[in-house]
């Protein structure tokens, strides 16, 4: 099974990217955008009979995928 | 005083023959190399883990290199007392292993930031006693991560137990909005840890001490762990 993980930067970090591709978009013209945030999507393949899925992606997550200083994370 | 030393080498590590030059010719004497798949470190008094981008900067920078088999010797080196340095990238280790507190993001301008830059020391320990208050050094930076970032209860104990170890600045030391070329939070330029045996810092002091460099203050930081 395909499991998919979306991490990004805690809100109360300033996410320059964005703030980046905000003003492009602005400068296309494409002035509704705002308030841009870039994160990154993780997938990977899980076995289907997996019965810890969701305390496995946890420990992943910890582990190596999130800096929890810096990040958060949902299982989409 | 002698001091022993080593530097580890991860795969994307680019400052590694810098930082061994660096403790060759100020410690006299020669340093260990260590590649980051060896799981032993030798008993040396310092170690550096040197700029670069170790594994691409992958996930996060120094995430993959904090994952390394030699890291749980570098665990037990730093828990001994040891000292260690990392620069640049290996600030970027040092937080991801845990060693440091807080974590280095993107530069506030998004640009890859290769200039002379000014620090001062602010909190004294081992690494900057030979720097006196009024100093500014001038040590080059190369990186596009250095912005720090801690939260305010992370902020408040390093300020509590004297971790700051160095600020940016400019050429008279004030600590100015310019100053802080990547945006990091309260200027901060290296921190140490609880027991200030273990320094990061994103400035590259071992680019700054031979006669062809265009500053010299980054031998500071080696003669004041020589004492």
């Amino acid at each position: 099974m395909r499991a998919k993980i979306l991490i990004r930067l805690k809100k109360q970090i300033l996410e320059p990217q964005g703030k980046n591709i905000e003003e492009s978009l602005n400068n296309l013209g494409f002035d509704k955008c705002s308030n841009i945030r870039q994160g990154k999507l993780i997938e990977l393949d899980l076995p289907e009979n997996l019965e810890d899925r969701d305390s496995y992606i946890k420990d992943i997550c910890n582990k190596l995928l999130v800096n929890s200083i810096i990040e958060e994370y949902e299982v989409l | 005083m002698s001091l022993s030393s080593a530097v580890i080498t991860f795969p994307g590590s680019n400052c590694d023959r810098d930082a061994q030059t660096y403790l060759e010719i100020l410690t006299n004497q020669d340093t260990h190399k260590i590649w980051h798949k060896d799981v032993l470190l030798p008993k040396v008094d310092l170690l550096i883990i040197p700029g670069g981008f170790s594994f691409g900067d992958y996930l996060r920078s120094g995430a993959m290199a904090a994952k390394s088999p030699i890291i749980d010797d570098v665990l037990k080196h730093a828990e001994r007392g040891g000292y260690i340095i990392g620069i640049c990238n290996g600030f970027q280790i040092l937080t991801e292993i845990g060693l440091l507190d807080g974590a280095l993001n993107r530069n506030v301008k998004l640009k890859f930031l290769a200039k002379n830059c000014f620090i001062k020391k602010n909190h004294e320990n081992n690494f900057n006693k030979k720097i006196s208050q009024d100093q500014c050094l001038s040590i080059p930076v190369a990186h596009n991560e250095g912005s720090y970032y801690n939260s305010e209860e992370g902020l408040k104990l390093l300020q509590d137990n004297e971790q700051i170890s160095f600020l940016y600045c400019d050429e008279e030391g004030n600590t100015t909005d310019s100053s802080n070329l990547n945006g990091s939070l309260n200027h901060i330029a290296g921190i140490t840890n609880k027991k200030k045996n273990v320094l990061g810092l994103m400035p590259h002091p071992e680019r700054a001490f031979q006669d062809f460099h265009t500053s010299q203050d980054g031998q500071l930081i080696l003669e004041s762990l020589l004492g």
